[in-house]
């Protein structure tokens, strides 16, 4: 990434140096931190004010907040990072309500010893990935907590953006009939993950899927502006998501197992590690459900966007007062795509 | 995926649900015990059933290792978590299983104890050689698959001089179940089970070798098809049962030639032979003390076997009056006649160890399979 470069002031060394308590206690050297690192990367107007909050205009109309916790261990992972994946998850769960995110702000938890390097690395992922989803990072929070108070380094972004007129998105708006499409392979991220937790060694060329989703979004709001629910399938993965929408609508929902994406490299580390892909986490990756009429248009829509080019119709909404979630497996048998009971453990046997 | 997705194609299932529901005669019908749990997963997994005429009942056997640990050990494995300095090392399964008062290992963990999950003994032997100053544990379970990396991480240890490793050894064995389960009143007097072949084990198979087998299609007049644990496998096997029961034939056949033969693996026996010895009985949940049906730590291998090395107060283990773990596993009742089932006991607050594991007939009945007991329901009421 380029930089302008500044007059020599003796600058922090983020080569070798270490966050330590000064870095947090509202002294000189937060200012140094703040300066030299977070407004060079994150870069607005609206930061560099150095006030305590962000004030700016807001056009007509509703607006979508959400807020958002990161404590991913590993911070560094194929395709991405703790920074990059801060900005993307809220960017998205703002998107979710067909809304244009506009600001985010970002809260840093930093465990004392933290290499100052591996803070650039992620302040800078993160600055790159707002610029690339067209968002301005434009308030922020760092601390600094004794060593053993954290794990490394906690984000929180909290997102703010806009919804068009018209647009009405919503997880209780499912309805019998509506049919459901994903935007692409399911379960990428988690598997990126886990290929790189230390007591899991193996070899993946998987990389995490990690992306803003607000480009497709609009495109989609654009094509379909009755869109009825949109989720992003993280924690849980597509399982959970569409447990979620049926409880939340109070419809049953049946997919098909030969039509979900899944990537081969998915599937194989799935199998080895006795994980089933529906429940693995994506982080890049979108539900929609849309009236049976606007399917077609809406999958259409979503090929265009390069995020969006795998995209697939995998079932449809049914009266069901007990909202069960069942599949058609590939085998061509029945099951229920239930909720994930404690954490997904592998089988041993 | 090749070499899997072939074993689980939508159309070949077709052709052999029509070929199975051609030669079902309606005269009878056929009542096959799956053993493994790896088979009661598939099944429920893939919806098998479905696919299979009325008149075919799949009974879901005890083969599920988490299943049939009884609760007593359960309770050492949180006592000996709970030691100081103890790291114990374990198979992720295990981590829910509810001892005594609901306590697990998972609670113990939250209680400060230091458990960790592990995908293989080697991870435990590596956490040993990096915590040389604290002891640990390795809490092995499960059938004839897991007890040859068992074996290797002992010898392993012996070989490095791993003075803080140890093994808690819960290994069984499967042809003593399937005897004990056969033998048992239910079974052979009052006939209450029945029970008319079995699908043999497909990843044990592949370590003790399909002849093993032999002795209760002969004795016990029951043909058993060792069946691999894709959903394709299983429905063939179910074919190859239902030919030898309409032939009166009770033999061993083996459907999983990819992987097993006559003699097995015989390189692992040689290695759990060296390390391993029969305990003279052993508890299983459901089925009690089972004669000769678990392994111990030889005595040359002491060193290594946690049940010597720490003290660990003997217990019974208190089970849950409602809980029918106990006859689920024997095949007597389903997972639906318990009256726990689904209500106190769901995968989120299980009651009983077949709740726990995915390969626990209760725990798949209801995390794949319940849409069908409702839609009974519906019918019948």
């Amino acid at each position: 990434m380029s930089q302008a470069k500044r007059p020599y002031v003796r600058p922090l060394d983020f080569k070798t140096r270490k966050v330590d308590m000064t870095h947090g206690s509202g002294g000189r050297a937060m200012a140094q931190l703040i300066e030299e690192l977070f407004e060079r990367a994150f870069d607005n107007p609206l930061l560099s004010q150095r006030n305590d909050q962000a004030v700016f205009d807001i056009p007509k109309g509703r607006m979508a907040m959400t807020t958002d916790g990161f404590v991913i261990s590993p911070l560094f992972f194929p395709g991405g990072n703790i920074g990059s994946l801060a900005v993307h998850g809220t960017v998205n769960d703002v998107a979710m309500a067909g809304a244009q995110p506009l600001y985010l702000s970002s809260g840093f938890i930093i465990e004392e010893g933290f290499p100052l390097a591996d803070l650039k690395r992620i302040v800078e992922s993160m600055a790159e990935a707002a610029r690339a989803a067209g968002v301005a990072i434009v308030t922020g929070d760092t601390k600094v907590v004794e060593k053993g108070s954290a794990d490394g380094l906690f984000i929180t972004t909290t997102g703010v953006g806009i919804v068009p007129e018209g647009v009405s998105v919503s997880a209780n708006n499912a309805r019998p009939g509506d049919r459901i499409l994903v935007s692409g392979s399911m379960g990428d991220h988690g598997v990126a993950i886990m290929s790189t937790r230390e007591n899991l060694t193996f070899e993946t060329e998987i990389q995490s899927d990690c992306a803003s989703l607000n480009g497709l979004v609009a495109r989609m709001v654009a094509a379909v502006p009755g869109i009825h629910v949109l989720r992003d399938p993280t924690r849980g993965g597509l399982a959970a998501v569409l447990n979620e929408i049926a409880l939340q609508s109070g419809v049953g929902i049946n997919i098909r197992e030969t039509d979900i994406p899944i990537r081969p490299e998915v599937h194989g580390a799935c199998e080895l590690l006795g994980l089933d892909p529906l429940y693995v986490a994506n982080e890049g990756k979108l539900v929609a459900f849309c009236a049976a009429a606007d399917a077609d248009r809406l999958l259409e829509a979503m090929r265009e966007d390069p995020l969006g080019r795998e995209a697939a119709i995998i079932g449809e909404v049914v009266e069901d007062a007990r909202r069960f979630v069942q599949m058609e497996t590939t085998l061509g048998g029945g099951r229920i795509v239930d909720w994930l009971a404690g954490e997904q453990l592998p089988r041993i046997c | 995926m090749k070499y899997v997705e072939e074993f689980r194609d939508g159309q070949m299932a077709k052709t052999l649900a029509a070929k199975i529901a051609a030669e079902v005669r309606s005269d009878r019908r056929y009542h096959i015990m799956e053993f493994c749990g790896g088979h009661t997963h598939a099944i429920f997994r893939y919806g098998v059933q479905d696919l299979l005429p009325p008149g075919v009942r799949l009974i879901h056997g005890p083969g599920c290792p988490v299943c049939v640990l009884p609760i007593g050990r359960i309770d050492n494995a949180v006592e000996l978590a709970g030691k100081k300095g103890v790291i114990l090392c374990t198979y992720g399964d295990l981590l829910r299983v509810p001892g005594s008062n609901g306590m697990s290992l998972l609670r113990a963990k939250a209680d400060g104890a230091d458990v960790r999950m592990v995908y293989s003994t080697l991870d435990a032997l590596r956490i040993a050689a990096d915590n040389p100053e604290r002891q640990v544990i390795f809490f092995a379970i499960g059938f004839e698959t897991t007890t040859p990396p068992t074996a290797i991480a002992i010898k392993e240890a012996k070989a490095r001089k791993l003075a803080n490793f140890s093994v808690f050894c819960n290994h069984v064995l499967t042809p003593a179940a399937i005897v004990n389960i056969l033998e048992s009143p239910e079974v052979r007097k009052l006939g209450t089970i029945a029970l008319d072949a079995f699908l043999g084990p497909a990843h044990v198979s592949a370590v003790i070798g399909s002849r093993p087998f032999e002795f209760f299609a002969e004795e016990y007049q029951r043909p058993v098809v060792i069946a691999g644990f894709e959903p394709l496998d299983v429905m063939q096997s179910v074919l190859m049962l239902i030919r030898q029961l309409n032939d009166g034939r009770a033999e061993v056949e083996n459907e999983y030639t990819r992987v097993v033969t006559r003699e097995g693996n015989v390189k692992a026996q040689a290695l759990v032979a060296e390390v391993f010895e029969l305990r003279s009985s052993f508890e299983w949940r459901g089925l009690g003390q089972v004669p000769y049906s678990a392994l111990k730590i030889k005595a040359e291998f002491a060193d290594f076997d946690a049940e010597g090395r720490f003290p660990v107060s003997p217990s019974q283990g208190k089970e849950n009056k409602a809980c029918e773990c106990g006859a689920i596993l024997r095949g007597v009742k389903k997972p639906t006649d318990c009256k726990i089932f689904g209500t106190v006991c769901t995968p989120e607050t299980p009651m009983g160890s077949c709740m726990v594991s995915s390969e626990g007939a209760c725990a798949a009945y209801y995390t794949f399979g319940r849409f069908r007991e409702t839609q009974t329901d519906r019918a019948a009421s």
